[in-house]
């Protein structure tokens, strides 16, 4: 293990990790002396139009996969309208490779509720929602408490800090299904049905929740806004770079020596990254990365300097997504990693439309059957045809994500997928590791 | 009909539901109040886990209690509930055991621990052992990934950097009425007392919700940043927001939607929402798109809402032949109950009353 070089060290960023390192910081005594509800106070004095400013000024973009300014979103509510607003709080972390807002909601659920409640002054919200994945039992048994403490101080309820302005909180714990974490599945969801996406337009803005105007963000942008409260939004700027603002969680796994989450200024490349973890673990070299979950486009070692963020990964082909990097070496196969994708895309599918349910059923048994040792060359073609006629054709990014392994893998690593039909890699699916398959 | 319809203090539960009424209308009555005056419909997750709680599983009777709480139909409740994973079709265990298999767990050695707690247990994805006692399932990505690979038990981080030793020596402890003690996650507790929590009840226990400190990998990058003395520069918590305009005004005002009142069992007038009459695939579908009631402009509306006919004939067809539901399965009455089995119980009764 390698000790990462000061000029490295100094790319680190603590801000929504920090209280992390306080044990207690999930109670509201603990939270309260680490600066916390003191962004909430302050935003309650000045008029939520500034607030939206504010978050405009900061350059603030979504950390749930997609990057879209937080402040544009804020401002599409329209106000005025006479309907109820609704905040909901997409926390149904589940992609393949991501594991940042569940330590946050374990460790320091209060940051979310005080996100919570002044995003949903900004733009008007009596009521908000976080939807936690149903899997996350400690992270909601975390922030029940927090929403519990947070009542019993007056920070939520009626007439919070004596301002006049009223706030319910719930939080609503799904029950299992990956699509949920897209935001119009996660809204039919919580309305009570099956969690599948909606045809836009109309956007959650105009329509979302119950048919009403909805801000959807991600846990790790609404538990940024308290920071940007406080120190204001030239200090978010200077981390992070021109268009992608701000310090971000990256998840790094894999075959590196000391997997975990590094909170960084945007634009770090790989390199420090794995620099920052003690470097590869030993034995194994890089092969393949995904930049941020499985639904992003794989990226090789030729890519260790990309920038990683929203431009930088643009430009090399690939989505910063969640920042999750999963990180495979030389001794990992990727037509193997991605047919265990596959199966993941095809039990997560939710079946409304058929180039996603369709085409993911047949890929995996394709993959299966190169897996298995009897791939024909053919196979690749129709791997390709599939994943071209699945992406974009579907109403959410589930197929798109779906899609993009198969054909980067196709593109970086098709000999490893030959070496398998030719019969130069042994099988590796067997009537036994099948019993995993669904 | 008189032994046909069981009551639960004045609220109409059909016989299937009646027992879990007797249970669970109470927290199921919490429930509702959560969501807003109308969109009940919103704590249809939270009652289906709670069904959990009661039956291990979401069962025939569960569906019918749900339905009838919210006033929907059983086919709308059921669904839903064969959508999503965590609603389980079988009574499980009292441990349900996860182990995750998606890409990078599995090639870190999930998918051999998996294999070993298939060989060891005798049960294959979503069976359970024979003395009840564990649901073995593999999970698609549990979150953790710089832990790889994961076991859970009821959730909760249980095994990280799980090998089957370990995964086998845990599962063994539980098959001996211990409670090995998580990983990160909280004490455990039985997978009925978790599904309690998942319905959106906070958890009582002693010292739960203390329990389970952040692991290394979770805390590595911030305690690099602390052993080194890296910290953001010029952080003033003072700075001021720029202001254009005055804190208060009427534009800074939500519109709030109405809360309904918290229902008590003894209070009359519970139970399930006021329907108005309408059917409740037509309640859905105007409460989700609220322009779905307006009637089409310039044409004459019929008491049924669709467009009066134009000519005679058209209107003498129109009256013989009721329009067809898009999605409400035929032969369902507003309460969910079919109408062959109401059919049968007639007959068990004495006959069709036509044939009098």
């Amino acid at each position: 293990m390698t000790q990462p070089r000061r000029e490295v060290l100094q790319k680190l960023t603590p801000v929504l990790t920090k209280r992390w390192l306080s044990p207690d910081a999930w109670k509201i005594d603990t939270y309260e002396r680490l600066d916390g509800y003191s962004a909430l106070r302050k935003a309650l004095d000045v008029h939520p139009d500034d607030l939206i400013q504010l978050v405009k000024d900061s350059g603030l973009r979504g950390r749930g996969g997609a990057g879209f300014p937080t402040g544009l979103k804020w401002n599409f509510i329209p106000q005025g309208d006479g309907k109820p607003h609704y905040l909901v709080i997409n926390a149904d972390e589940g992609e393949p490779g991501t594991c940042k807002d569940l330590p946050l909601m374990t460790y320091d659920p209060h940051s979310l509720v005080e996100g919570a409640i002044i995003a949903s002054y900004a733009i008007r919200a009596s009521r908000a929602f976080i939807y936690i994945r149903g899997e996350a039992v400690h992270a909601a048994r975390r922030l029940r408490y927090a929403v519990r403490e947070a009542y019993a101080k007056g920070y939520l309820g009626e007439n919070i800090l004596g301002s006049g302005f009223d706030l319910d909180l719930v939080v609503h714990s799904g029950a299992g299904a990956y699509i949920c974490g897209e935001e119009t599945a996660l809204l039919d969801s919580l309305e009570g049905f099956r969690g599948q996406p909606r045809l836009r337009p109309p956007f959650p803005a105009v329509a979302g929740l119950y048919a009403s105007p909805t801000v959807v963000n991600n846990v790790g942008t609404i538990a940024s806004v308290p920071y940007i409260v406080l120190g204001g939004a030239d200090w978010w700027k200077s981390m992070g770079t021109e268009k992608s603002s701000g310090p971000m969680i990256y998840s790094l796994s894999g075959r590196i020596a000391n997997p975990g989450q590094y909170e960084c200024g945007l634009g770090i490349t790989l390199r420090e990254l794995i620099e920052l973890a003690g470097g590869m673990k030993p034995g194994h070299s890089l092969k393949f990365w995904t930049p941020g979950g499985s639904s992003t486009p794989l990226l090789t070692a030729e890519h260790i300097d990309t920038p990683m963020d929203f431009e930088g990964v643009a430009a090399a082909g690939s989505i910063l997504g969640t920042t999750a990097m999963q990180i495979f070496s030389d001794q990992d196969c990727p037509v193997y990693a991605t047919w265990r994708w596959l199966e993941f895309y095809h039990h997560e599918s939710c079946g409304k439309c058929t180039p996603c349910r369709e085409g993911n059923y047949w890929m995996v048994r394709t993959y299966r059957r190169i897996l298995s040792g009897e791939g024909t060359p053919a196979d690749l073609d129709t791997l390709q045809d599939t994943a071209d006629n699945i992406f974009g054709r579907s109403f959410c990014g589930l197929g798109d994500g779906a899609a993009t392994p198969v054909v980067s893998t196709l593109k970086w690593f098709r000999q490893d997928y030959l070496d398998y039909i030719e019969g130069r890699t042994a099988p590796r699916l067997s009537a036994k590791a099948l019993v995993g398959a669904h | 009909m008189s032994d046909a319809v069981k009551t639960v203090d004045d609220m109409e539960f059909s016989p299937a539901a009646a027992p879990l009424a007797e249970k669970l209308l109470d927290p199921a009555l919490e429930i509702l109040a959560r969501y807003p005056l109308g969109r009940q419909r919103s704590a249809l997750l939270p009652l289906l886990h709670l069904v959990q709680t009661a039956e291990g599983q979401v069962s025939p009777a569960g569906v019918a209690f749900c339905a009838e709480v919210l006033g929907i139909n059983k086919a709308q409740v059921g669904a839903v509930a064969t959508f999503y994973t965590m609603y389980k079709r079988r009574p499980a265990g009292e441990y349900l055991v996860s182990v995750c298999t998606n890409t990078l767990c599995n090639v870190m050695g999930g998918q051999e621990v998996y294999d070993q707690l298939v060989e060891h247990l005798g049960v294959g994805h979503d069976e359970t052992t024979a003395d009840g006692k564990i649901t073995l399932e593999h999970a698609e990505c549990l979150a953790a990934c710089d832990y790889a690979p994961v076991v859970t038990v009821n959730y909760d981080f249980t095994v990280d950097e799980a090998t089957p030793e370990a995964a086998v020596g845990m599962v063994e402890k539980l098959r001996a009425g211990e409670r090995p003690t998580p990983s990160r996650g909280a004490r455990l507790c039985t997978l009925r007392e978790t599904q309690w929590q998942l319905a959106g009840y906070a958890d009582d226990r002693d010292g739960a919700v203390a329990d389970g400190v952040a692991g290394a990998p979770t805390l590595r990058g911030v305690t690099l940043a602390q052993e080194h003395g890296v910290a953001v520069a010029d952080f003033n918590p003072d700075t001021p927001i720029a202001t254009t305009k005055p804190a208060r005004d009427e534009s800074a005002k939500p519109v709030k939607d109405a809360s309904p009142a918290r229902r008590k069992r003894a209070e009359p007038g519970r139970g399930a929402p006021a329907t108005g009459g309408k059917d409740p695939q037509v309640r859905t579908a105007e409460e989700r798109h609220p322009n779905a009631a307006t009637p089409a402009r310039g044409n004459p509306v019929t008491s049924s809402g669709r467009p009066a006919p134009t000519n005679p004939a058209e209107a003498e067809g129109m009256a013989g032949n009721a329009p067809a539901g898009d999605a409400k399965p035929a032969g369902d009455t507003e309460r969910g109950e079919s109408i062959v089995s109401e059919a049968s119980a007639a007959q068990e009764r004495g006959g069709p009353e036509e044939k009098k």
